[in-house]
């Protein structure tokens, strides 16, 4: 799967998983979530070209409870980026900054590390919406 | 031949046709099969009846005020209440059910299972209640909150027939976890009321509310002070009578 770095904020790089739209459609719900999971335990962001059913944010929830654990793991934080409609654009296009079609994608990452993002000024908001 | 249809409806409806088995065993030894018939189709009957109280679900974000609202309809028409209320978020951790819970409303009478669940979230940090109890204490609190935020989203997939949900109307509704358990609601077909509690605080916009979600409809109220019970009983007689 694609990933990117930045590097820009010192040493302690961010890992970016890219998810397609077809590589979801591929997957059932269970390993879905697990390699949403997955990214997000190894302290990666997860961006989804679409987003889930609701079926699936469903145990995407109860799964996270589950393995939420007070020596590391908070859980998630979930967003869409940026709000309005979807569209079908592609979505490197989206990624670049190429899109003006406000297509939306949901950007899942560790509740802890999301948060350290919003101060900066979000490299997700950069990453998406790059002008 | 009798005996293998009772073992069916027997595993089928067993907590309903126990009631029943003295009839059931009745109807067996006499060999009767069409008593047989009448007490199972009795207790299907019963099962599927309009009669059945609805189990509406009270769901929505940690410390919307989901426990003070269940009591106070509780104390209002059955004189008990069902969990202790907390400004310490998932103070709620087990869903609690309150059977039967009748409303009258215009001479005609609603009668419903309320279910109180935990307040949902992506993510629980204990170090958050730290300041309000010892760490072990933290650390149990939000083992035992992850269990309860996964148990409510059992609840919502498998059984409530209808879901009130409680916003803070002080805070902005827009959020994710909103956004995604209206869907989930919404996918499952549940009727749904939106109650934007709180009223009585000074931030609070049930405009915002309205704005958020104007697909659903709004009842604002406080659950803490009894403001609007009036509609929030009128609207509850309506949607889930
Ligand atoms: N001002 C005001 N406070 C309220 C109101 N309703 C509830 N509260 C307060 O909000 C806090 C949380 O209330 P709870 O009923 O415990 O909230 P909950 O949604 O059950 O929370 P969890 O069980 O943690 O998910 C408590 O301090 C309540 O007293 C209200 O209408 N107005
Ligand atoms: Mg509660």
């Amino acid at each position: 799967m694609p990933t990117a770095t930045n590097d820009s904020d010192g040493s302690d790089g961010i890992q970016i998983d890219l998810i397609s739209g077809e590589r979801m459609n591929e997957l059932a719900t269970m390993e879905k979530i697990r390699m949403i999971l997955d990214g997000v335990h190894d302290g990666n962001i997860v961006i989804l070209e679409e987003g889930l059913t609701p079926d699936e944010e469903s145990k995407l929830i109860e799964t996270t409870m589950a393995e939420i654990n007070p020596d590391g793991f908070n859980g998630i934080e979930i967003e869409t980026y940026p709000k309005g409609e979807s569209s079908n654009s592609s979505l490197l296009g989206r990624i670049m900054g190429n899109d003006e079609s406000g297509a939306k994608l949901t950007v899942i990452g560790p509740a802890n590390r999301i948060e350290t993002l919003h101060k900066d000024e979000t490299l997700i908001s950069t990453l998406v919406s790059r002008s | 031949m009798n005996v293998n249809v009772c073992n069916v409806c027997l595993s089928e409806f067993s907590p309903v046709v126990r009631a029943d088995t003295p009839r059931v065993l009745e109807a067996l030894t006499m060999g009767l099969f069409t008593e047989l018939k009448d007490s199972i189709s009795r207790v299907t009957d019963r099962l599927f009846s309009d009669q059945e109280p609805k189990r509406i679900g009270i769901y929505g974000p940690p410390n919307a005020g989901k426990t003070t609202l269940a009591n106070r309809i509780a104390r209002d028409w059955t004189g008990d209440a069902i969990g202790t209320e907390s400004h310490i978020p998932h103070e709620t951790r087990r869903a609690r059910r309150k059977e039967n819970v009748q409303i009258e409303r215009n001479g005609k009478s609603v009668t419903i299972d309320i279910v109180d669940t935990p307040g949902v979230t992506t993510k629980v940090d204990y170090e958050e209640f730290t300041d309000e109890m010892e760490e072990e204490d933290a650390i149990r609190r939000s083992r035992e909150a992850t269990e309860g935020v996964a148990e409510a989203m059992h609840w919502l997939r498998e059984d409530v027939d209808g879901v009130i949900y409680v916003l803070d109307s002080a805070e902005d509704p827009i959020t994710q976890v909103n956004t995604m358990l209206i869907g989930i609601i919404e996918s499952r077909d549940l009727p749904v009321l939106i109650f934007a509690n709180k009223i009585d605080l000074e931030e609070s916009s049930v405009k915002r509310i309205e704005d958020a979600f104007p697909q659903h409809k709004t009842v604002p109220l406080s659950a803490k002070e009894g403001d609007n019970m009036d509609e929030v009983y009128d609207a509850i007689a309506a949607y889930f009578g």
